[in-house]
């Protein structure tokens, strides 16, 4: 008895450390776990789980209490459970032309004011690009500078230049040009300016970022080939810079077609797009169900789109 | 040559008309701040009353401080959540759900601010029915929002930082005897201090400045500073807003300069430090 | 080589497969204790994935690694008695020479005074003394290549791995730091693994080379071996020029045999003791040091000779590079040393002269794979 006890305790004596350091290196996985734990339940509580409870809602039956929509499920007299999946919502927006203007729209003004950005940012980049050394970081400076400032000033401050006694017309009034203020703040200008304008350092900024990688030797070499100078733009520059590009156009079409600021306050009552219809069916009608459709369609035409250019991105980077 | 001084030409003249387009308004926002005259575009001499008022008001002071509390709190939490999601998508390999984090963590960059606003404020109502919390939505409510959308830009930060910076560093650590959660202490984190301290700025912003998540989830009493902008705005031009505005614009413009002026003194200096160790050979 | 000696470190059926690849394919090892000995290969040979095993950065699929007699194959890198120096030193940025050098032993829960002074030494080893304070973007390469080395060896490792120690190196400071590195190994007499693909760095600093080739040991022997004695064509490719003749046994005698080659047209004969099969298809290797080149016939019979144009040359000095064209499409390299000065304004060979080159019988190996 003692014997086998002493044998107990010695191989008990040796096994020590090797728990100890089977414990210590479970705990290390253990950290790991907690590491990728926290983000990922806060995600999935506040990011996927709303936006099920959107999905949810957008196939309720729309009602006049509080919450204005039916249960979707029901405990029938037979106890058993009826689910209730309501497509009306969808076919509204199908039937009523309205929200497939609204959101044409909206899917117009992005894109030509992406266009406007591109336009007008692609040479800005470029010059960046090619500025000597203590210029270039000042104008970077320059454009980082106003993402600092609150959007809503950004925007605000156009309607200082564009309103109908703002800089603009008043100037225009003062040379003679015109003698009535013309309409520029809400109207449909007055969003294409608003756009460009805050969107415009989203656009710079990859274009820039891709530029500067660009090996200069290459339009060298490009012009050493006998390459004229606007023959090089197109046939090396350009197609090398077309990550930018897509880059850029998406960072400013993503936000602006969702965009509500910005028809609000610079466009008034007369520019339809589909952030402020949301907006308006969700507080001014109370239509949850609708509103929540709304969201679910503008999900599918512009998150879906980007996370599969990420996917094919993320692919690429692969090969 | 000819053809490519027309070239620069052309850029110069780009380059400046975007500048102008990007400051004049901005320009013109503060000059009118100083007028006099209550219609802001029309100039009624100098003054500084607006700034009185806008110091007077209660109501802004308190939503400054609801703001900045908010910013403040988002910005720490989502550094802190941004840094842990940045660690696992970059050093942990594959783990379970994977995809499902890349996604989620993607996404809200992507999701237009309606829809976040929209599926939260559906959330918080849906729990507060359920679990009776949160029983009024406020502070918290609005802290929850800008820390979801937030951490997802840190986790990116962070993930570029990582992903540039060669593995070697954590592996030489464990190789010289660094436990892997000493090997996050002693060299992960000081590598990736920078991309932290970028985070906690850019969260604090994108929290300061956001107006439509917060008016979906805000509750009664609780007015943000954006909140307490686009109701006065709403209705035309506002010669205190412009006070306010300015205010803005110098503190981020004196916190750039201070920031370049820094940054060109500290590269001056490995520059010369260069020099010695080249010298040295 | 003590032939009774125990190994020191014992690999045994090692594998490690990334997916569908294979990077190590069942190795197995033995090595000696106070061994300077390198992993040759090409990039992708797989030679970094079998030191990052010894390392414990990556988990062996199969097999298993035997350290001075205690199996290693699950322990994690900061608990192996085994250092690295990193191929781009990883010297960690944000820390000075000192703080590098001493991160090891901190580790360890050495008291402070205790590392204080094993530091000094190790800097006054590899003369960094006064670059102590230093962060690493203040070094040059030499000089953070020296404080990734005592920072590997302050701990005093059973085993020094070094990923391609030498290749951020330029070439004059490559040549000293090699003679550096080998003087260090013998005087702390610790076990050293090299990974290179330069086979002369391999050549100078081993006491033996191991070449490896999709995952597998092609060879294993002293520098001499692998470079006089290669077991197949792939490795006397590899290490050094050589040149190639396909040709068939044709006489198996007994102290010797006989190799018949078809283009060009030539007969080797072999006298060191090898026995192949009549008939048999083997590739006969020559280096291109072993030839002698004359002007006249050499008297040697009708073996181990042909007859070639010089296609080109390329004077280096102590010696020169001639490429001899033989028949129509063969071309072979040899070199010559310069042993006489030649008359000013001439040179002893010229190209499109017809010259003939002749070797002996025991300078040709004959590969069978």
């Amino acid at each position: 008895m003692i014997n086998t006890n002493q044998v107990g305790n010695s191989e008990l004596v040796a096994a020590g450390p090797a728990i100890i350091k089977r414990l210590s290196r479970s705990l290390q996985h253990r950290w790991k776990s907690i590491v990728i734990f926290i983000p990922y339940f806060w995600l999935f509580l506040f990011f996927l789980t709303p936006f099920f409870i959107v999905f949810k809602i957008s196939l309720a039956e729309p009602a006049i209490a509080s919450p204005p929509f039916l249960p979707m499920i029901e405990w029938a007299d037979e106890g058993i459970l009826r689910i209730k999946l309501v497509f009306e919502n969808f076919v509204y927006l199908w039937e009523d032309d309205l929200y497939f203007k609204t959101y044409l729209n909206s899917l117009k003004i992005s894109s030509i004011s992406t266009l406007l950005c591109l336009l007008l940012g692609y040479p800005m980049a470029y010059a960046i690009v090619r500025a000597r050394h203590p210029y270039k970081h000042i104008l970077l400076m320059f454009i980082i500078l106003p993402f600092w400032i609150p959007f809503l000033l950004r925007v605000y401050s156009l309607m200082g230049l564009l309103a109908d006694r703002g800089t603009i017309n008043n100037l225009l009034i003062y040379l003679g040009f015109i003698d009535e203020p013309i309409r520029l703040l809400y109207a449909p200008f007055a969003v294409y300016v608003g756009i460009v304008y805050t969107y415009l350092p989203f656009m710079i900024l990859p274009l820039y970022a891709n530029m500067e990688k660009l090996d200069a030797s290459l339009r060298e070499a490009a012009a050493d080939l006998g390459a004229r100078p606007v023959a090089t733009f197109i046939t090396v520059t350009l197609p090398l810079t077309t990550p930018g590009i897509i880059a850029g156009s998406l960072l400013v079409f993503i936000p602006a077609t969702g965009e509500f600021i910005i028809p609000d306050l610079l466009g008034g009552g007369n520019v339809l797009m589909i952030g402020r219809l949301l907006w308006d069916e969700f507080t001014a009608n109370h239509d949850w169900p609708v509103a929540s459709a709304v969201a679910i369609i503008l999900c599918i035409v512009l998150v879906l789109p980007m996370m599969l250019y990420q996917r094919t991105q993320g692919k690429q980077v692969e090969d | 040559m000819h053809n490519t001084g027309q070239r620069s030409r052309f850029l110069i003249t780009v380059t400046c008309f975007g500048l102008a387009f990007l400051y004049i308004p901005m320009a013109l926002l503060v000059f009118y701040s100083f007028n006099y005259s209550k219609i802001v575009p029309v100039w009624g001499g100098f003054s500084t009353r607006w700034y009185t008022k806008l110091f007077e008001s209660e109501e802004v002071w308190s939503a400054v401080i609801l703001s900045f509390k908010i910013a403040t709190v988002t910005a720490c939490f989502a550094t802190l959540m941004g840094t842990l999601a940045g660690l696992a998508l970059v050093r942990f390999g594959q783990f379970k759900g994977r995809t499902l984090f890349t996604g989620m963590i993607t996404a809200p960059l992507v999701m237009p601010e309606v829809i976040t606003g929209l599926s939260l404020l559906l959330l918080f109502i849906t729990l507060g029915d359920l679990i009776g919390w949160p029983e009024r939505r406020g502070f918290t409510t609005i802290t929850i929002a800008h820390i979801t959308f937030s951490m997802a830009y840190v986790a990116i930060i962070i993930q570029s930082r990582l992903a540039g910076m060669a593995q070697d560093l954590e592996e030489a650590a464990q190789d010289l005897g660094a436990k892997p959660f000493r090997v996050l202490i002693d060299i992960t984190v000081p590598l990736i201090a920078p991309g932290m301290v970028a985070g906690w700025l850019l969260s604090f912003t994108l929290s300061l400045d956001d107006l439509v998540i917060a008016s979906f989830v805000t509750g009664p009493g609780a007015v943000t500073l954006p909140i307490l902008i686009y109701s006065r705005v709403r209705l035309g031009l506002r010669p205190d807003i412009n006070a306010l505005a300015t205010i803005f614009i110098i503190v981020v413009a004196t916190a750039a300069f201070v920031a370049w002026w820094i940054m060109l003194r500290q590269q001056k200096k490995r520059e010369l430090e260069m020099q010695m160790s080249s010298e040295e050979g | 080589m003590d032939p009774d000696q125990q190994p020191f470190i014992k690999i045994q059926s090692l594998s490690k497969h990334f997916g569908s690849f294979t990077a190590v394919d069942s190795v197995d090892l033995e090595i000696y204790k106070g061994e300077l000995f390198s992993l040759l290969g090409a990039s992708g040979c797989g030679k970094t994935t079998l030191l990052r095993m010894l390392a414990g950065f990556e988990t062996p699929s199969s097999g298993t690694i035997h350290i001075d007699g205690v199996d290693m194959t699950d322990v994690p890198p900061y608990e192996r008695p085994v250092n690295m120096m990193f191929q781009s030193y990883a010297l960690f940025p944000h820390m000075s020479v000192e703080q590098n050098v001493a991160y090891g032993l901190h580790r360890d829960g050495i008291d402070k005074q205790a590392i204080k002074t094993r530091v000094e030494d190790m800097l006054a080893m590899v003369e960094l003394t006064d670059f102590r304070k230093r962060k690493p973007h203040q070094l040059s390469g030499g000089q953070k290549q020296r404080v990734a080395l005592a920072r590997s060896l302050v701990k005093q490792p059973k085993v020094l791995l070094l990923d391609e120690p030498l290749a951020a190196l330029d070439k004059r400071l490559r040549e000293n730091t090699q003679f550096e590195l080998m003087k260090i190994q013998d005087q702390l007499g610790v076990t050293f693994i090299v990974v290179t693909h330069d086979q002369e760095e391999a050549m100078t600093l081993s006491t033996r080379i191991a070449m490896m080739d999709a995952g597998r040991f092609i060879q294993i022997g002293t520098p001499i071996e692998i470079y006089e004695f290669p077991e197949s064509r792939l490795v006397a490719n590899f290490i050094g020029n050589t040149n190639m003749f396909e040709g068939r046994v044709t006489e198996n005698g007994v102290d010797h045999i006989v190799v018949q080659s078809k283009q060009p047209a030539c007969e080797f004969f072999i006298d060191h003791g090898i026995s192949i099969q009549e008939g048999t298809r083997v590739w006969v290797a020559i280096r291109p040091e072993k030839f002698r080149i004359s002007k006249s016939a050499p008297e040697s019979g009708q073996t181990n000779q042909m007859k070639g144009v010089i296609d080109d040359i390329g004077y280096l000095g102590k010696l020169s590079i001639y490429r001899v064209r033989i028949g129509d499409d063969k071309i072979i390299q040899i070199t010559s040393p310069n042993l006489s000065r030649p008359k000013h304004g001439e040179s002893l060979l010229d190209w499109s002269d017809e010259i003939y080159l002749s070797w002996d019988a025991s300078s040709v190996v004959v590969l069978t794979k």
